[in-house]
């Protein structure tokens, strides 16, 4: 057995399963708000301030931005382990992405509730 | 007929960096031949150029080359298929290589090695042998045919990343042929010592072994089995 400490799954059945869990959330995420774009011309400022007003928009997007987290986390990590052998630019490389996407997700939830 | 062919030429001992020689074949207009005979004609000519070969007749998996990007057995693939294009002859990739057409397959053995490639059965021994049913015999098909020539797992960028870590499409095939086996009882330490992050799950199913697999196997299929089974065994 191979260990590892760096991804955010235990394993990499958990890993696994966390990558295509927040790829269902992302798709139906994109699929929504293409869904909305498409069928809200012309796209006024009222209506996509209307659409994240609503409390669940606010969740759906929270949820949507902690996929992206965990979906990049996973998936830098593999492209990593992948490319870069030098232990310490991995390491160093991994947590400024991993810090990046943490960045992402705190802007996001402070833009989202500030609607 | 002219064959125009272009191989890989590397000798650690002479050169300091591999080339690729052009060498040209005169054959009588319309004929066929496999690359491997081809090669042997080319070996005629130089016989500096090295390469592997042992049935002749794609059952050792002694001969694998990449041809044209491609890789495949060399005893088993017509000329023709190239349709007259120069032909490109190069070591399997992402192994080390010894000479020329000669690839150290260490790290795909080892990987084989792991998955412990033998039945395990801790029950009583049968007094004359381990009996299967025609339906538990049939879950073996498609898995037992591997002849181990390496040209699926040295066509895996998963692979060439993590050859140590990674088991790679043919440990797995014959990881998944024991697993399904009937009368090998080690099937939950087999899953243990797959259940990591890289030795199954490194395969993103690009399909790669598929393509290239001269038996016509499905390593990606089994793959996707052995993920069932750690799934089920873990949720």
């Amino acid at each position: 057995m191979v260990t590892n400490a760096a991804s955010l799954g235990r394993s990499g059945v958990h890993d696994f399963i966390l990558i295509r869990a927040s790829a269902v959330i992302l798709a139906c995420y994109t699929i929504f708000m293409v869904g909305f774009i498409a069928c809200s011309s012309p796209l006024t400022y009222d209506a996509w301030h209307g659409l994240f007003s609503a409390l669940p928009m606010k969740v759906f997007t929270l949820l949507a931005l902690v996929a992206i987290l965990i979906h990049s986390w996973i998936g830098i990590w593999q492209v990593l382990t992948d490319y870069v052998k030098c232990v310490s630019l991995r390491g160093v490389l991994q947590f400024v992405f991993v810090v990046a996407a943490f960045s992402y997700l705190a802007a996001g939830i402070l833009i989202v509730w500030g609607v | 007929m002219k064959l125009e062919f272009a191989v890989y030429r590397y000798n650690p001992d002479v050169d300091t960096k591999p080339y690729m020689k052009d060498y040209t074949l005169e054959v009588d207009e319309g004929t066929d031949m496999m690359v491997l005979d081809a090669l042997m004609k080319l070996k005629e000519l130089d016989s500096t150029l090295s390469f592997r070969r042992s049935c002749r007749e794609g059952v050792c998996g002694s001969d694998g080359v990449n041809m044209n990007g491609k890789n495949g057995l060399a005893c088993i693939t017509p000329v023709s298929t190239f349709k007259n294009k120069k032909i490109e002859i190069r070591p399997l990739p992402g192994m080390p290589v010894v000479r020329d057409l000669i690839v150290d397959l260490t790290q795909f053995y080892t990987q084989y090695e792991k998955i412990k490639p033998y039945l395990i059965n801790d029950e009583k021994t049968p007094a004359r042998e381990h009996l299967q049913s025609p339906e538990e015999r049939e879950h073996l098909d498609g898995l037992y045919e591997c002849i181990m020539c390496a040209c699926c797992s040295t066509a895996c960028p998963s692979f060439w990343w993590n050859p140590d870590k990674f088991i790679g499409p043919s440990g797995l095939l014959h990881a998944y042929r024991f697993l399904i086996d009937s009368r090998d009882t080690a099937t939950e330490e087999r899953l243990s010592e797959l259940d990591d992050a890289y030795s199954v799950f490194r395969c993103h199913g690009i399909m790669n072994c598929v393509d290239v697999c001269p038996k016509g196997l499905n390593p990606t299929k089994a793959i996707g089995h052995i993920k069932s089974m750690l799934l089920k065994r873990a949720v």
